[in-house]
């Protein structure tokens, strides 16, 4: 009934059976071959673009919001030399677009990177405003090798930003020279303006402590059926930097190198994509997916187990969720705060303040979500965890409501105590719907009530599903 | 024995000197036409430890503190350091070639953080001659390694009379500096006669370094690989302590205590006074690597 250390489950519908593995004959170069090589220019703006598109500056689509009239050069502010690039944020309301961001991409076919360790520019704010994302690797057609830093806090006076190149072998020919995007959540909707200049590529040398990660460093466990396909998650790059403070940046999947421990269960592709191939042999149904950088272990694992199950989600980073009304519905007579937030790329939810609260999914206030008919199911699984010291008297109580806020309506619950529970540790738990007392039928669940009275104020939720085995 | 350091770095200075090394006897060359060095040479091998045997260090050559300064009457070794330095194996080690010492987090007989200092006091002492050791280092806030050598009369004349030579300290959150240092009477802990050296386009965390000083009778001359970045005579720490007031009036101020057999230590601090206290991103545990340690003296 009850596992330790589990998280992230991931169950897809069944798909098919037909397994194929193919094994591809390597053959090196032969040593008549030329490789062709792009040009290694580091510069991608001084006083004037280097080597960029003659659009300069390719604007994220207008249609989604992006101001593409803010944007210039100006030549009376600059870090060196005579121009830099000017930056004027908008308010959530210019008619223009209620942001502004884009890339700029190399005029050419890309350039070789491989000599260089950063991307690395000068900025100034006109305020000290927070910008949301600076990057590079991304060309509006693969972006195979993105990496974004975000919530970089602008200096009214010019301060530097590196931006790691997490594996520099892989990028020899990049066409994605800088991103960026900014907008006014932190001036509370004030416009502001900012100025870049010296954007260019480095080798600095300085850069040290490569500590990648997937999965945002956990190591997690899902179930997933065969034929079915789950992404690695919470990609994070992280290097110590010349000041001796850690600089984290999220990067592509390509510039990992992802391997799984039993091929005769899942694979993973260059993209991170991992796919469930087969149910295994010999009565191992496991296959552990790590990662590297560069030759440096990714912190973080999936264990992911071949399963054959049924599932309806109602909560779930990889499963396809059913809509739900919410999960906090905030009732006039509870204290709880809180709901889905996301922690280290996953999502999950966390309530403080608990003393009860609802996830509702019948429709509230006549939105479209229905009620769920849970009449083939047979278990309900959610994983706990409690985000404070678990104390004796401590416990979670779970109720399911069939026919929920209509007349002939039931429900049941099933308790936790507290010797189930561990502190600040997820703790997963498979509860057979008939063991909700009380419950008369499950054709239209319409609420999953948390109950703590209070005895644990700060629980975190995750992958929330019913399901049966075929 | 080392009683206050609070480092007073002076601004890093481009010697364009560079010193041809491939062997051990030195040239330097002045950064001004005026200026002249003197520069003596050592040649002959003195001490050699290579670390190639498994286990404890060689015990000829290398001696321990062992505790948190307490029994040797400086609690927290005169720094309010927080590491509780033993010679386990998990602290200080010989392995693949290399000496390894280890500072980790663990609760360890009231301190927080364990590490080692070893040292070669009684076992090898010798005054002049260039001391070096090719050296990779921790990372991280809090952390302070140190290669350095001691008078070996502290016992009967008190730090800092006894003198202090650092020929490498550094801190863990400033990956790309160190600094090389003298301690004496008149010149010590805020006031000693220090200067930092950062590499330019490298780090000390992540490839091994050579750190050395030729000492002579009137000159310690610091080096980082093949950079001379200082070389302090009796002339610089005379007019270090006359800066210091206080210390002014000390009858021996300034004066150059550095004409006696000193010995050799190499530790990891945890904490104190100079680093700070380490911080949620500092990653324990964090390991000092020591490819090898060599002392030459004179012809």
């Amino acid at each position: 009934m009850k596992k330790f250390n589990l998280k992230y489950h991931i169950v897809f519908p069944l798909l098919g059976l037909a397994c194929i593995v193919m094994i591809a004959c390597e053959r090196g170069f032969s040593d008549d071959v030329d490789l062709a090589t792009f040009p290694n220019t580091p510069d991608i703006f001084t006083d004037a673009p280097v080597g960029l598109t003659d659009e300069f500056f390719d604007s994220f689509d207008p249609a989604v919001g992006a101001n593409t009239e803010g944007f210039s050069t100006d030549d009376s502010e600059a870090f060196a030399g005579t121009t830099s690039i000017r930056v004027d944020v908008p308010t959530p309301n210019d008619p223009n677009g209620g942001f502004i961001g884009g890339i700029f991409k190399d005029r050419g076919d890309g350039r070789n990177l491989t000599g260089y360790d950063a991307l690395t520019f000068w900025v100034k704010g006109s305020t000290t405003a927070t910008i949301g994302t600076f990057g590079f690797g991304s060309d509006f057609e693969e972006d195979k090798y993105a990496v974004s830093i975000n919530n970089i806090e602008l200096s009214t006076d010019w301060k530097k930003v590196i931006i790691p190149i997490p594996d520099p072998s892989k990028l020899v020919q990049e066409k994605g020279m800088f991103l960026f995007s900014a907008g006014t959540e932190s001036t509370n909707g004030m416009g502001y303006t900012f100025w870049m200049d010296e954007l260019r590529f480095e080798n600095l040398g300085t850069l040290g402590q490569p500590r990648p990660k997937i999965f945002g460093g956990q190591d997690q466990t899902g179930q997933a059926n065969v034929d079915t396909s789950v992404p690695v998650i919470g990609l994070v790059y992280t290097v110590n930097g010349p000041d001796g403070l850690d600089i984290t940046v999220n990067a592509a999947p390509s510039y990992y190198d992802f391997e799984t421990s039993n091929p005769f269960v899942a694979s993973v592709d260059e993209l991170g994509i991992v796919t469930v191939d087969g149910p295994g042999v010999d009565g191992d149904n496991t296959a552990v997916i790590t990662g590297s950088i560069g030759g440096t272990p990714a912190q973080g694992s999936l264990t992911i187990e071949a399963v054959n199950i049924n599932v309806i989600a109602l909560f779930s980073d990889v499963f396809a969720e059913v809509l739900v009304d919410n999960y906090n519905g905030f009732y006039l007579e509870q204290n709880t705060l809180g709901g889905n937030v996301d922690e280290d790329g996953n999502e999950v939810i966390t309530y403080t303040q608990l003393d009860f609260v609802a996830i509702e999914f019948y429709g509230r206030d006549g939105s479209e979500a229905e009620p769920i008919d849970a009449t083939e199911m047979t278990h309900l699984h959610i994983d706990v965890r409690v985000n404070e010291n678990v104390d004796p008297g401590d416990f979670v109580r779970f109720a399911l409501f069939n026919n929920f806020t209509l007349p002939g309506g039931t429900d049941g619950s099933f308790t936790i105590s507290s010797g189930e529970l561990q502190a600040n540790q997820w703790v997963e738990f498979d509860i057979p719907l008939s063991s909700f007392n009380g419950l008369g039928g499950r054709d239209a669940l319409g609420a999953l009530f948390t109950v703590t009275d209070n005895t644990i104020n700060n629980l975190s939720l995750d992958n929330i599903y019913f399901y049966s085995e075929n | 024995m080392n009683i206050k350091k609070n480092i007073k770095l002076s601004t890093l200075q481009w010697c364009c000197a560079l010193l041809g090394m491939g062997t051990i006897g030195v040239v330097a060359v002045s950064c001004n036409p005026d200026d002249t060095q003197v520069v003596a040479n050592f040649n002959t091998i003195t001490m050699q430890d290579e670390f190639d045997v498994d286990g404890a260090p060689d015990p000829t050559v290398w001696g321990y503190e062992i505790g948190d300064g307490t029994a040797q009457g400086i609690p927290g070794w005169g720094n309010n350091e927080l590491q509780y330095y033993t010679d386990r194996p998990e602290n200080v080690v010989v392995e693949n070639g290399m000496l390894k010492i280890t500072a980790i987090q663990e609760d360890f007989e009231g301190s927080s953080y364990t590490s080692a200092r070893i040292l070669t006091q009684g076992l090898f002492e010798q005054q002049y001659g260039r001391f070096e050791a090719r050296i990779k280092l921790p990372w991280g806030k809090g952390l302070w390694p140190a290669f350095w050598l001691l008078g070996n009369d502290c016992a009967e004349n008190p730090w800092p009379n006894c003198g202090e030579i650092d020929i490498m300290e550094y801190l863990g959150d400033d990956p790309t500096v160190v600094f090389g240092s003298v301690h004496g009477p008149g010149y010590n802990g805020g006031d000693s006669v220090s200067k930092e050296y950062r590499l330019p386009d490298a780090r000390f965390d992540d490839e091994f370094h050579v750190f050395g000083v030729e000492w002579s009778p009137n000159r310690i001359n610091y080096y980082v690989d093949d950079v001379l970045y200082q070389s302090i005579t009796p002339e610089t720490i005379a007019d270090e302590a006359a800066e210091s007031i206080d210390d002014s009036l000390l009858d021996n101020a300034g004066e150059w205590v550095f004409n006696r057999p000193f010995y050799i230590i190499i530790n990891i601090a945890v904490g104190g006074n100079l680093p700070g206290s380490p911080n949620a991103d500092t990653v324990f545990p964090q390991t000092m690597y020591v490819d090898y340690v060599r002392a030459y003296a004179a012809d």
